[in-house]
């Protein structure tokens, strides 16, 4: 195999997306491409004071929940932040599971911010975290129905900043 | 944070980190407790350091000093290379999981303990 001097470069995943389709014989998928970014806010204080509300789209579910199907399925999970992280499953149809279902840390960094409020470089964490299952083919049920619902929840708990974790 | 940057430059988020792993790994490498934390580190400085709306930060961190892996990422054999099925066809191997409609659990197990009824589950298409 020849080198790629591109390889430092990051993966085109919509290319690729494009690439695959057409090789498999379908039309492209239609991406969404916002034009601007949301209003943008400036942090005005220190994580350390900071209630952070974390968002992940690995597919996380807590044993005792439904796990995600993989049809379009645009529900999400509540996962208390203070689970033991044993409880805590993965599943998805476009990733590959072995190293979440290990630890699933590498989609859900709940270990790693639990040890930062421990040591007092972050204030808190909001009661709950709101997983879902990315690749949701419907960009309507995402950005109308989905995100707003998520959103409504951040707002509710009354985070100061909002992390999230697609895959 | 996001490992899909072009994905991420469409979804034009206020402000965001990319992370040059594969797919399925946005956070770190597993059970590397101290590049995760470092990772984490970096990307809460990012809340401070980016004041410009749409930015994305590339950390610094690398999967592998190959950067081989790359070159494999959704690139599924086409099927006249195949030697079990060299049908002179230039389409490609479909090797994407199935889109099954009903819960896919990480284990037998999960599924025996799941509460249909899930209080903590919210399915967004029974909302009136």
């Amino acid at each position: 195999m020849t080198d790629n001097p591109h390889r430092s470069d990051p993966i085109d995943y919509i290319q690729r997306t494009h690439d695959q389709y057409a090789g498999l014989g379908f039309p492209p998928y239609g991406w969404v491409h916002s034009e601007t970014p949301p209003d943008f806010s400036p942090l005005n204080k220190s994580l350390s004071d900071c209630k952070l509300g974390l968002v992940c789209s690995g597919g996380i579910y807590a044993v005792g929940q439904v796990a995600f199907h993989f049809k379009d399925d645009f529900s999400y999970r509540e996962i208390a932040t203070n689970i033991p992280t044993e409880d805590l499953r993965a599943t998805h149809f476009a990733y590959d599971l072995t190293d979440a279902h290990v630890d699933p840390n590498v989609v859900f960094p709940i270990d790693t911010l639990r040890s930062m409020v421990t040591n007092d470089e972050l204030g808190s964490l909001a009661d709950n975290a709101y997983t879902f299952m990315g690749g949701i083919y419907s960009a309507h049920k995402v950005a109308d129905i989905l995100a707003v619902a998520i959103a409504d929840r951040l707002v509710a708990d009354e985070v100061d900043v909002a992390l999230m974790v697609p895959v | 944070m996001s490992s899909a940057y072009s994905i991420t430059r469409a979804v034009n988020p206020p402000r965001a980190v990319y992370l040059d792993f594969p797919l399925g790994h946005t956070a770190g490498k597993p059970q590397d407790r101290h590049q995760q934390l470092e990772i984490m580190r970096d990307t809460f400085a990012a809340f401070s350091t980016i004041s410009t709306p749409g930015e994305i930060q590339h950390l610094k961190y690398e999967w592998q000093s190959d950067q081989g892996w790359k070159d494999r990422v959704m690139r599924p054999t086409p099927l006249s290379e195949m030697d079990a099925k060299d049908t002179n066809d230039d389409k490609h191997e479909d090797n994407r999981v199935a889109r099954h409609a009903t819960p896919q659990y990480q284990s037998l197990q999960d599924e025996a303990l799941a509460d249909a009824a899930c209080p903590t589950c919210v399915f967004l298409d029974q909302i009136p």
